[in-house]
């Protein structure tokens, strides 16, 4: 029933000094669908894999609205996704309520982390199963993107994405991290698809049911975008359509996915 | 019916109530807290409310000029009209590019300073690249009155709030009742009545703040505050002025507006006791 002895509560270290519960919360991040965030000099874009639980249901919201200015993905439980959010969008009504400023994210983000890891110390709680990707934007410093797991770590990254298969992504990220500071809206767009391609299961397709993407930057509130604009996005995709400025750049992309969807084991 | 005035607006006696009101209703105070403004009381005594302040300050001058903002008030603390404290200082720097100044009650101005340096010693030790400016304060000040109302137990105060903010000059005030105001030119107390039409009529002639120096704006406070001072009998002539522009905040030491007056009229006065 139990991998080990020590697993059975969060507060139980291993002689090996590991806290499994924690990991196992770990485990319920990289069940979740992928997930993938890039950060320029002056936006964020927040892109995710919507999945469906079959034929006729329709497929789980990835990406959240928390304020004007800040935007969240989310990989592993739903639910403990959505309370958080909820916490989220109560503290950025809090900050505006009381100081007429948006909540900065790095404050939110350290607070979520101050929430999580009281669920990692605690006898008779759990971590929550859910791993967040948080865009945020501010006047003062600019775009941001964060990741916050369930281990309580909260990280800043210019590029990075979690959920099932997310080192495909991350190594596409890897290879083109050094043009993303200075792409803009379309290129960072186009460059959070590929990444997102790559976590994508053999002969399954990004479509307009299960790809998701949110953008939030300078003067520019969270927007999800939908319908046409995600179409004209995809047909790019499809097209070949370079996220690279240079449009050689592009190409070894795709023979480099190919390589790396044959090395995938997970 | 109590008939002995002396008892009214006395805590009722056990003894001699007839309808058996007492004890009266109170707020408990919750456990493990000593005392909250506001909240609880002397035990056996009614919850009592603030309904009048006590050691007070009068006038506070708030004026926009070309680079920023320049504030005024009096170093005198009344209490009524005794001239009882003369070294308060009535301006306060809350952050690098905020400044705010007080009329009415001396110890509820000393409790808002608590709270907005703790607030501003919280944005600090986040140590993130952000701190409140001059807007965020004004809403937090805002939020802080008019609780305090709502609660029917006002912070007898009329604050003025002064600073810079990504280049735009702040000039705003908040009542006891949190009514917040914004203008180019404000007055508190009864000063409202003697300096208010003294700076809009300059801001009018100069065309606006924006047209007004330095020099020019600092002239036309100290003209108000000598203005303050001979007709306003709680005010006194030890003044001190602040100015907030984007290098920063700077709070004079008090300066004297006796030099500024001519009372030799009473040497040649003969009557009148003299």
């Amino acid at each position: 029933m139990f991998r080990n002895q020590y697993d059975n509560d969060i507060s139980t270290w291993s002689p090996q000094g590991r806290l499994h519960q924690i990991e196992y919360a770990l485990e319920a991040v990289k069940q979740g669908s992928a997930a993938v965030g890039i950060r320029s000099n002056t936006h964020v874009v927040i892109l995710a894999l919507k999945r469906s639980s079959g034929e006729l249901a329709a497929h789980q919201q990835k990406l959240f609205r928390i304020d004007n200015h800040m935007g969240i993905a989310i990989a592993g439980l739903v639910s403990d996704a959505r309370v958080l959010s909820n916490f989220m969008r109560t503290e950025c009504m809090k900050s505006k309520m009381l100081y007429d400023r948006p909540l900065p994210g790095s404050r939110l983000v350290s607070m979520i982390g101050d929430k999580a890891q009281i669920n990692t110390q605690n006898y008779g709680r759990r971590p929550y199963g859910v791993g967040l990707l948080v865009g945020s934007y501010d006047e003062e410093t600019g775009p941001h993107l964060y990741e916050c797991l369930p281990n309580a770590n909260c990280l800043e990254y210019v590029a990075v994405s979690i959920g099932a298969k997310s080192q495909s992504a991350k190594t596409y990220l890897e290879k083109f991290a050094k043009e993303f500071p200075e792409a803009d809206e379309d290129a960072l767009i186009m460059h959070g698809l590929h990444a997102l391609r790559e976590t994508l299961q053999q002969e399954k397709e990004l479509n307009l049911n299960n790809a998701a993407i949110g953008i939030v930057g300078k003067d520019k509130d969270w927007e999800l975008i939908e319908g046409d604009r995600l179409k004209a996005y995809l047909d790019r995709l499809e097209a070949g359509g370079g996220a690279s400025t240079t449009a050689a750049g592009d190409a070894p992309a795709e023979g480099a996915s190919t390589e790396d969807n044959a090395m995938e084991t997970d | 019916m109590d008939h002995f005035p002396t008892n009214w607006g006395n805590p009722r006696n056990e003894d001699g109530e007839s309808y058996n009101t007492y004890p009266m209703a109170s707020n408990k105070v919750p456990q493990g807290v000593q005392q909250i403004a506001g909240y609880g009381h002397a035990s056996g005594h009614p919850t009592t409310h603030t309904q009048s302040p006590v050691v007070t300050g009068t006038s506070v001058l708030g004026l926009k000029f070309k680079d920023g903002v320049l504030m005024a008030a009096d170093n005198l603390a009344s209490y009524g009209s005794l001239a009882r404290f003369r070294d308060v200082e009535r301006l306060h720097k809350v952050s690098d590019f905020t400044v705010i100044g007080a009329s009415g009650d001396i110890s509820d101005f000393q409790y808002v300073k608590h709270l907005l340096d703790a607030q501003m010693i919280k944005e600090y030790n986040a140590d993130d690249g952000h701190s409140l400016a001059t807007p965020h304060v004004f809403e937090y000040l805002w939020r802080i009155m008019y609780n305090r109302r709502s609660k029917m137990n006002p912070l007898w105060n009329t604050f003025v709030l002064g600073g810079v903010h990504k280049g735009e000059n702040f000039l705003g005030a908040i009542d006891l009742k949190g009514t917040p105001y914004q203008s180019p030119s404000i007055a508190t107390g009864f000063g409202s009545h003697l300096a208010t039409p003294m700076l809009r009529k300059a801001l009018d002639n100069a065309g606006g703040s924006e047209n007004l120096t330095r020099e020019e704006a600092e002239k036309l406070l100290v003209e108000c505050m000598k203005v303050c001072w001979l007709r306003d009998a709680r005010s006194s002539f030890k003044y001190q002025i602040a100015a907030i522009t984007s290098q920063g905040v700077s709070i004079s030491e008090p300066h004297d507006l006796r030099p500024l007056t001519y009372w030799e009229h009473g040497r040649d006065v003969r009557g009148y006791g003299a």
